[in-house]
């Protein structure tokens, strides 16, 4: 065995290290999936009666609807009658201050390095923590009420603010819009909603960590980000998960509405537990993201760094709407072991002058499959539209596999789309370059490997640069620095 | 009639349609086409006509295609016309072995296919299958029925096209050209199933054309399989040039041995609807593969060229080159998948599709693919689409190039590219004028046609 062999070797038999379970008395319902569970969702989370028939549309719409299979994945069959709807940790906390906090859940969040305490006021971090689906705590309200910005909870947001929930929600992602979409749409317990007013710049990265707890409960978040005219906000989202043996299902949907001259920046980092080495166990995520620019030179960014998950299967899009909107994405998708991905981007121009770019990394090692899967659609009075994307792929060993399905439909002339993606293993020669400067075979591979994500990790922003780098690292063991 | 019931109607007419000529079918064919014919079209059934639901025709839509009330030319019938009047090579100065295909019937008479080298076989697969089986002992092993429901249907109806053997450490000197004509006096639906066969060490090249002689509307599904033997080299032209009522489908498999070198060249300069598939197998190590494509359309003509090459062995290399035009309301689509299978080691695949729209209402679809599971591998591909680099028209017209001109000279580079990937001198010639003429908007349409239709 060669060095550099060795050393992927190690890299590709670290354990994951974010697997522990937290005791937390939680309140579930029965499992199955039917119309009265709906009803008693909406019922327990008292909410308002628009909500009633929007869970019921979409349930009946996903009712005729098939799991879709055309992805570069292998999806075991999957019994959506044997995961539990709901699940609410039982005595929700009300608490003035940190001590009151469950110590429990505290030392949960400690381990994850969620900036729940005070010293995070100094970062600039509001966390809206959520765990199994109800919101436990929600910080840095006052500080963003004063400027108007509504940050809070998806319940919260539907008992206080159920005119803007009922005006935006489901206008990005529509109920029906696929299999997984509808079914979080029917069944969704809690997430977090955003509102910017007029003009206003939140003046802090704002963020919400998901975790899966609970055994045998699916987890359905739903974030929905209002920016209106002329606002900025830039909003984190990271997630891990504890280790568990049994599969468990993710299907969460994110709606941004950008309204004229608004930017939204959406920068994920994803850590669910990914399964065993023999790939037992592992998270299904089946994630629908989608931002509209409604208004005019409006702008949304998604970045995502993700490294977890058994199956990954997530398409961030953007609808450029208004002229001369602008959709970015970008992403680190390293897949390990065995585990599979197939994401991508989906950019749609329909307005005038309107621009998309795609940056794509993909890193494979062993036994994994990842894929990239984009479409960027030009529409015929897109005129004067632009997208670039690029796919890389990176191949660490002889076992894995790494895939490029881009999708180019351009229905005009003025409009320039181009496309590009390559695909290679580290080169020796560059290994061998490091060496004879002294840099040992784990350190160049580290280098290497990060210097291939860095155009994407430069964009997340300052908080979250650094976890990305850890959760690179946990994947990667041993090579990463 | 709703779409539904029409949809329904459709499978169901051929259905009909092949039980009430099964017997005719198999009587007087040889076992080797019988023998895949039933499950053939099972697979075509349990397939159905494909839609855009079906992920490989997701750009081309054929059911409108199938609706028509065809003839079906399953038998041989006598021509009528005097080819050599009715048709004049447009490639001058182009010295072949010409032979010309009939409605999918390989057509003996008047053929100039002059004096071919010794053991050379340029015959109907219809009286090979019945004299020399033994040739045909690979058919319908590259074309798997269960893949894909034109080839299915090809197979199911399949009673003669050509049949091409090069034998060992042959070369030859001249390229083999096959016209392929249409002709009824009805509409019609025409299958022709080809096969190729070239040995170790042998050198061919094979110009295929394919041309409409009178207005009806017709259907060609053709087949074509070709086996590319060891260190052999093999080149394979065609030109597509045919009225705007037709629809052409085929689909031509390529397996090559270790060391061989095959090329596809693909021009289309008129046309209906056409579906040009295309896979390559490089099964064996050290094989080259060069696919080139252009198309130049206008009207509301669409062409979609799809496109898969398997990397099966170790240190192969291929090439794919697809530029097209379109203009009007003309539709392009353009689908390439590499697949890398797991241990091919050292392969070298590049894809590049570049595509101009000269209007609004034209549109181009393109969705190039990778599949990759060994890792030392250089693959890429590279698609775009747009308009005439504006700082390259800039740089001409500030020396004096006034823009029209300049924007000619770009669109013949844009085309040059893959033109000039044609090793046969008096047929790059020819489509270099051709294609200048169509850029210049004297559009070579159906040129040298003698019907002076106005599609």
């Amino acid at each position: 065995m060669t060095d550099q062999d060795k050393i992927l070797a190690e890299v590709t038999q670290s354990d994951y290290k974010y697997g522990f379970f937290t005791d937390i008395e939680t309140e579930i319902i029965e499992k199955g999936l039917n119309e009265d569970v709906i009803r008693t969702i909406w019922e327990k989370k008292n909410e308002p009666d628009f909500m009633l028939d929007f869970r019921l549309d979409a349930y009946r719409k996903w009712q005729k609807m098939k799991m879709p299979n055309w992805a570069y994945l292998k999806v075991p069959p999957f019994d959506f009658q044997s995961i539990s709807y709901y699940a609410a940790p039982k005595k929700k906390p009300k608490y003035q201050s940190l001590d009151e906090v469950d110590p429990e859940l505290l030392e949960t969040f400690k381990k994850l390095g969620i900036p729940l305490d005070e010293q995070k006021h100094l970062a600039g971090v509001a966390v809206d923590a959520v765990i199994d689906s109800v919101s436990v705590k929600t910080t840095f309200k006052e500080v963003l009420a004063e400027k108007g910005i509504i940050f809070c909870s998806f319940s919260e947001a539907l008992q206080e603010h159920p005119e803007l929930v009922r005006k935006y929600i489901g206008q990005s992602v529509p109920v029906a819009d696929n299999f997984f979409a509808a079914l979080n749409s029917a069944v969704f317990s809690d997430g977090s909603f955003c509102y910017i007013p007029k003009g206003v710049r939140c003046p802090m990265e704002l963020s919400t960590y998901f975790r899966i707890n609970a055994a045998n409960t699916g987890q359905f978040e739903r974030t929905l980000i209002v920016a209106d005219d002329d606002s900025y906000v830039s909003y984190l989202e990271g997630c891990t998960a504890p280790m568990r043996d049994e599969n468990q299902l993710h299907a969460a949907v994110v709606e941004i509405i950008a309204l004229d001259r608004a930017e939204v920046k959406y920068s994920t980092v994803q850590n669910w537990y990914p399964g065993d080495k023999n790939g037992k166990g592992g998270v299904y995520n089946f994630v629908t993201k989608r931002g509209i620019c409604r208004g005019e030179s409006s702008k949304i960014s998604w970045t995502q760094v993700e490294t977890g998950s058994a199956i990954t299967w997530k398409y961030p899009s953007c609808i450029l709407l208004g002229d001369n909107s602008i959709g970015e994405f970008n992403s680190v998708a390293v897949t390990n072991n065995h585990q599979q991905a197939d994401t991508g981007s989906k950019m749609i121009h329909i307005g005038k002058n309107t621009k998309s770019t795609i940056v794509s990394k993909g890193i494979s090692a062993g036994k994994s499959d990842n894929s990239y899967r984009g479409l960027v659609k030009v529409m015929p009075g897109a005129s004067n539209s632009r997208n670039f994307s690029q796919c890389d792929s990176l191949l660490l060993n002889d076992t894995c596999g790494a895939h490029t399905f881009p999708y180019i439909e351009v229905g005009n002339k003025s409009s320039i789309v181009e496309h590009e993606a390559t695909t290679s293993k580290i080169g020796e020669d560059q290994i061998f370059y490091c060496n004879q400067r002294g840099i040992d075979t784990e350190k160049a591979i580290g280098m290497i490997v990060n210097g291939y994500a860095k155009e994407v990790l430069n964009k997340l922003p300052m908080e979250f640069a650094v976890e990305a780098q850890k959760l690179l690292q946990i994947s990667l063991e041993g090579s990463v620095g | 009639m709703s779409v539904v019931a029409e949809k329904a109607d459709l499978s169901l007419k051929y259905t009909a349609h092949y039980n009430e000529v099964k017997e005719g079918l198999l009587e007087d064919s040889a076992d080797i086409l019988n023998a895949p014919r039933n499950q053939a079209f099972r697979d075509f059934v349990s397939q159905g006509i494909p839609t855009r639901k079906f992920e490989n025709y997701k750009y081309t839509n054929l059911q409108p295609a199938f609706i028509p009330e065809y003839s079906f030319m399953h038998r041989r019938e006598p021509v009528e016309v005097d080819l050599n009047n009715a048709f004049r090579c447009d490639v001058p100065q182009l010295d072949t072995h010409l032979a010309y295909i009939f409605n999918g019937w390989f057509y003996d008479r008047g053929s100039q296919v002059g004096n071919l080298p010794e053991g050379v076989i340029l015959e109907s697969i219809e009286k090979i299958a019945h004299e020399k089986p033994e040739l045909l002992a690979k058919y319908a092993t590259l074309a798997k029925t269960g893949d894909d429901p034109l080839v299915a249907l090809n197979t199911a109806f399949a009673k003669d096209g050509y049949f091409l053997y090069v034998p060992k450490n042959t070369v030859l000197e001249k390229p083999i050209q096959l016209i392929n004509f249409l002709q009824a006096e009805k509409d019609a639906f025409v299958t022709q199933r080809n096969f190729i066969y070239v040995e170790e060490g042998a050198n061919v090249q094979v110009i295929s054309c394919d041309h409409t002689l009178n207005l009806n509307t017709y259907l060609n599904n053709s087949v074509t399989e070709i086996f590319v033997g060891p260190n052999a080299s093999f080149e394979f032209y065609t030109l597509q040039n045919q009225h705007n009522s037709t629809t052409n489908l085929n689909s031509v498999f390529i397996s090559q041995s270790r060391d061989s070198k095959a090329t596809t060249h693909y021009a289309t300069l008129h046309g209906g609807l056409i579906r040009n598939n295309l896979k390559y197998i490089l099964d064996g190590e050290n094989a080259e593969a060069n696919l080139f494509g252009m198309a130049f359309i206008d009207r509301k003509q669409h062409v979609d060229n799809f496109t898969q090459v398997v990397h099966a062995k170790p240190h192969c290399q291929s090439n794919q080159f697809y530029k097209n035009v379109l203009d009007d309301e003309a539709t392009g689509a353009f689908a390439g998948r590499i697949h890398v299978v797991r241990d091919a080691q050292k392969t070298n695949a590049f894809q590049r599709n570049n595509n101009l729209l000269l209007t609004d209402k034209a549109t181009m679809q393109t969705k190039p693919q990778l599949i990759i599971d060994a890792d030392d591998v250089k693959c890429s591909h590279g698609a775009t689409v747009g308009q005439i680099d504006e700082e390259a028209l800039f740089y001409l017209r500030a020396r004096g190039i006034e823009e029209s001109k300049a924007r000619l000279m770009m669109m013949n580079a844009f085309a040059y590219e893959v033109v000039q990937r044609i090793n046969i001198e008096p047929l790059r010639n020819r489509i270099n004028e051709l294609v200048d003429k169509r850029l210049k908007g004297e559009v070579a349409r159906c040129h040298d046609c003698a019907y002076n239709c106005d599609c």
